[in-house]
């Protein structure tokens, strides 16, 4: 018997700063690859095979089973057009799908307009870490934008009884349903000119943000879990990102980031920390929804604003282009997407991979099959879906 | 905050007004600097802000040696971190609002320049001629190797023209759109061609850190004839900026900007009318325009007072210079000055060239905590001196009954008007502990002060300037 889908939710893993792709998937079959790599490689006998070719970063132990159970999709080559080599121009772009003009508006926060365009949910998106990315910034998209979610909330400076207090008197002082009295106040009496307006938007807002926080501590305290989590930043996040998705709170996007990615110098001690804490946490992700019967509905894009150069420089790589997007999830397609980019010094732009498929592909794919809004829209264009989902 | 629009406007006092300029014309005052700017009066501290040259500038060189990364700012948060520094530290808090309003307008981002040092040389010329002529600071512009870099005019050559830079001075930075047509951009951007910038030491991304010079090269520069706003010549950038300086719209322009950065954050037609008069008059003096705009009516109005959210930074600055941390350099201060970033003004890499959406536009849920917590941890830690400052003031006055206690600290931090119902609220919840009585060393009686000061900046009246 059919049953009914469950809302499909998205985790958004950026990996901070250009992930080297090369030795992520590491073309290790391919002689061009130790050629161009004398110092910065992967030995052969260390890759994690996927088949005669291309292998896994020895530290993705956690991540193989994922692939070997056909729950990872591999998006070689990904990229777009007249690549930038800045890291935050080429993060915008990956966050407003615009390459050619400057944007603002985030593609995740339009995603979001468009699953609630009332902004009903307080929680329809969640973002680990300080500050919001772009990908989702959106006027009149409410984001919860949490630090740490087991202190997240409004005047965490103060804690017990006098919190408790003060985030009433918090209530009181940004309703404005209500006179000093504690009456009904009519409209008449309300304030209507514009700075007047915008006391009582930043009104509703304040009450829109203990709100969230109130559901998120929830969220908290319902968590029991046995699994264990590494002592890492990732998987505290992604443990934050299990508790409020287990919590069926309606959040349909997470967002965090991890990195630093730009590994110009002795990059290959801290490339493979950031895959083993990366691999290790989303491991354990999974496995806590899985044991709660909850990994079903979701699915995880891991993407980095670009790769490195081929060739290395002796302790590290410089910024590239043409980089490796990962989804997972348990009902995500799982094989080799996108075309893996070619090693031939011909095939090089200015020292750089050359990217086989353009990244709004990959989010065109999203969109449309997995959460079935158009795409067009939010992706500024029609692009070739693939077949992960 | 009283009601607005509904009743006659009342008189705002002697030090509600003095408080208003300084946190418009700065960022914001400590009582010692309200009662010292009082006692030298509103026109003669009007005068005196127009002047920063009167004032002692900030003392790099000792900066510099606690803070040695600040002189190479190799990273953009070291870059931020030395412009928020001087923010909270200038006895010249106009002239660093003006900066801060020039990167507002002639917005240029780090995500594309990639060179924090260049965006930190950018912002010490837009401190250089920050209150000159409109004239000159267009021809800073024009030269600044940030922007020309920020808007690909290196690439605007005598073959291939690229009209960038040559359209937003005109959309973006001078007379907005509707007021030139797309011939007018055209040649616009033929008389900026061959204007660009030389690298002092030959670089590549990622490591452009050296620093660039303006370069002019004829051979690159269209010298034919241009018609621009119907002047005709052989005009170069120069000539063009003559053109755009004497435009009755770049005045309204500026007036606009002027006035949503000083003023409110509602547009009031009639004053930015009586702006733009004063910038055609004066020759396009900013200083000029700034002296008329704090001096008129429609500033030193209750319509203007408290009406404009304040950005991130003014919320960030006003609240370190109103605590007193960081007097002197100590380990920490990178992390305060990333909180404008978390509260969505992410200095010297602002959304895009437009800028940032302010007003309304500065508050979503997200800021708005991030707002709320740092204000509130920061008013309610007793251990700075700014606190124990306002303490000491407070304790002058012997036991508070609550009303007293609330009244007492709104006036202190700011003074802050808020809504009569904000009042009652907190009225009714520093009554549960009966009257303050700090006329003992009390740490108990500290701590209720601190506290209401930390709920009195999680108001929203507090959000606002």
């Amino acid at each position: 018997m059919a049953t009914l889908r469950k809302p499909p939710t998205l985790v958004v893993l950026q990996l901070t700063g250009g992930n080297d792709a090369l030795n992520t998937i590491v073309p290790y079959g391919n002689p061009l690859y130790y050629d161009q790599r004398p110092t910065v490689r992967i030995p052969e006998d260390q890759v994690l095979p996927i088949d005669a070719q291309y292998g896994f970063h020895p530290s993705m132990a956690a991540l193989k089973p994922f692939w070997e159970q056909g729950k990872m999709a591999i998006v070689s080559g990904i990229g777009y057009a007249k690549p930038d080599y800045s890291h935050f121009r080429s993060m915008d772009i990956w966050y407003t799908a615009q390459p050619d003009t400057m944007a603002t508006d985030g593609w995740l926060g339009k995603l979001v307009r468009d699953l609630d365009p009332k902004a009903d949910n307080v929680l329809t998106a969640v973002s680990f870490g300080r500050g919001l990315p772009r990908a989702l910034s959106l006027a009149g998209v409410p984001v919860a934008s949490v630090a740490e979610l087991d202190s997240y909330g409004l005047l965490t400076n103060l804690s017990g009884v006098q919190r408790q207090a003060a985030l009433e008197l918090f209530s009181w002082m940004y309703d404005d349903g209500w006179d000093d009295e504690g009456l009904p106040l009519g409209q008449a009496q309300q304030q209507t000119d514009p700075v007047g307006e915008v006391l009582r938007y930043m009104g509703q807002t304040g009450l829109d943000a203990q709100k969230g926080a109130a559901i998120l501590r929830t969220a908290v305290e319902k968590y029991h879990s046995s699994v264990r989590y590494p002592q890492t930043s990732i998987a505290k996040s992604l443990r934050g990102v299990a508790q409020v998705k287990l919590a069926d709170l309606g959040t349909r996007v997470f967002y965090t980031a991890h990195g630093s990615f730009d590994t110009h110098g002795t990059q290959l001690a801290v490339h493979a920390q950031l895959w083993r804490d990366i691999s290790e946490a989303i491991e354990a992700f999974f496995a806590d929804l899985r044991a709660r019967d909850a990994a079903d509905d979701v699915i995880m894009l891991l993407w980095s604003e670009f790769g490195r150069r081929v060739r290395d420089n002796g302790s590290g790589t410089d910024h590239g282009a043409g980089g490796v997007a990962f989804v997972l999830g348990d009902t995500v397609k799982g094989g080799m997407y996108g075309e893996y980019p070619s090693l031939r010094d011909s095939d090089l732009t200015l020292g750089n991979l050359t990217y086989t498929n353009d990244f709004r592909s990959t989010y065109s794919t999203i969109l449309e099959r997995w959460f079935e809004v158009e795409a067009k829209p939010i992706v500024n264009g029609t692009f070739e879906p693939l077949a992960f989902v | 905050m009283a009601v607005k629009g509904s009743a006659a406007l009342r008189q705002l006092s002697e030090i509600e007004l003095m408080g208003h300029l300084l946190r418009r014309a700065g960022f914001g005052a400590t009582r010692d600097e309200l009662d010292a700017a009082l006692a030298k009066g509103y026109e003669a501290t009007v005068e005196d802000l127009l002047h920063p040259e009167r004032a002692p500038d900030l003392e790099e060189d000792l900066l510099f040696r606690s803070f040695p990364d600040f002189h190479e700012s190799r990273k953009v948060d070291v870059a931020v971190a030395a412009w928020v520094w001087r923010m909270i530290h200038t006895q010249r808090p106009l002239q660093e609002k003006m900066v801060l309003f020039w990167h507002c307008l002639f917005a240029t981002g780090n995500a594309k320049v990639e060179s924090p040092l260049q965006m930190a040389s950018q912002i010490a010329t837009f401190r250089r001629v920050a209150l000159n002529d409109f004239r000159t600071i267009l021809l800073e512009l024009s030269r600044d190797p940030a922007m020309l870099f920020w808007l690909d005019n290196q690439l605007n050559t005598k073959d291939i023209h690229n009209e960038n830079y040559g359209r937003e001075l005109l959309e973006l930075f001078s007379m907005g759109i509707g007021n030139y047509t797309e011939d007018d951009v055209k040649h616009c951007a033929r008389a900026f061609t061959g204007w660009t910038f030389a690298e002092t030491v030959p670089a590549v991304k990622p490591y452009g850190r050296f620093r660039w010079q303006f370069a002019f090269r004829s051979e690159q520069h269209d010298d034919g004839e241009k018609e621009f706003l119907g002047e005709h010549g052989r005009f170069d950038g120069t000539d063009i900026i003559d053109v755009i300086v004497c435009q009755p719209a770049t005045g309204r322009f500026l007036a606009k900007r002027l006035y949503l950065f000083f003023v409110a954050d509602h547009p009031d037609p009639d004053a930015i009318e009586y702006l733009a008069g004063i910038y055609h008059e004066s020759g396009y003096d900013i200083r000029a325009m700034l002296r008329a705009l704090f001096l008129s009516p429609f500033f030193r109005s209750e319509q203007a007072y408290y009406a404009k959210v304040k950005s991130p930074a003014e919320h960030v600055v006003g609240i370190m210079r109103l605590v007193g941390d960081y007097a002197s350099p100590k380990p920490g201060f990178g992390d305060i000055s990333l909180e404008c970033r978390y509260m969505g003004q992410d200095l010297l890499n602002p959304p895009s060239v437009e800028g940032w959406h302010t007003g309304k536009e500065w508050i979503d849920t997200g800021c708005l905590v991030e707002r709320v917590n740092f204000g509130a941890k920061q008013l309610g830690d007793v251990n700075q001196p700014g606190v124990q400052r306002l303490i000491a003031r407070l304790r002058a006055y012997g036991e508070l009954a609550p009303e007293q206690f609330v009244d007492g600290c709104l006036d202190l931090l700011g003074p802050l008007s808020v809504n009569p119902k904000t009042r009652a609220a907190l009225v009714r919840y520093v009554a549960k502990a009966g009257p303050l009585c700090l006329d003992q060393e009390d740490g108990a009686a500290d701590q209720r002060v601190a506290e209401l000061l930390s709920l009195i900046a999680a108001t929203r009246e507090f959000q606002m300037a």
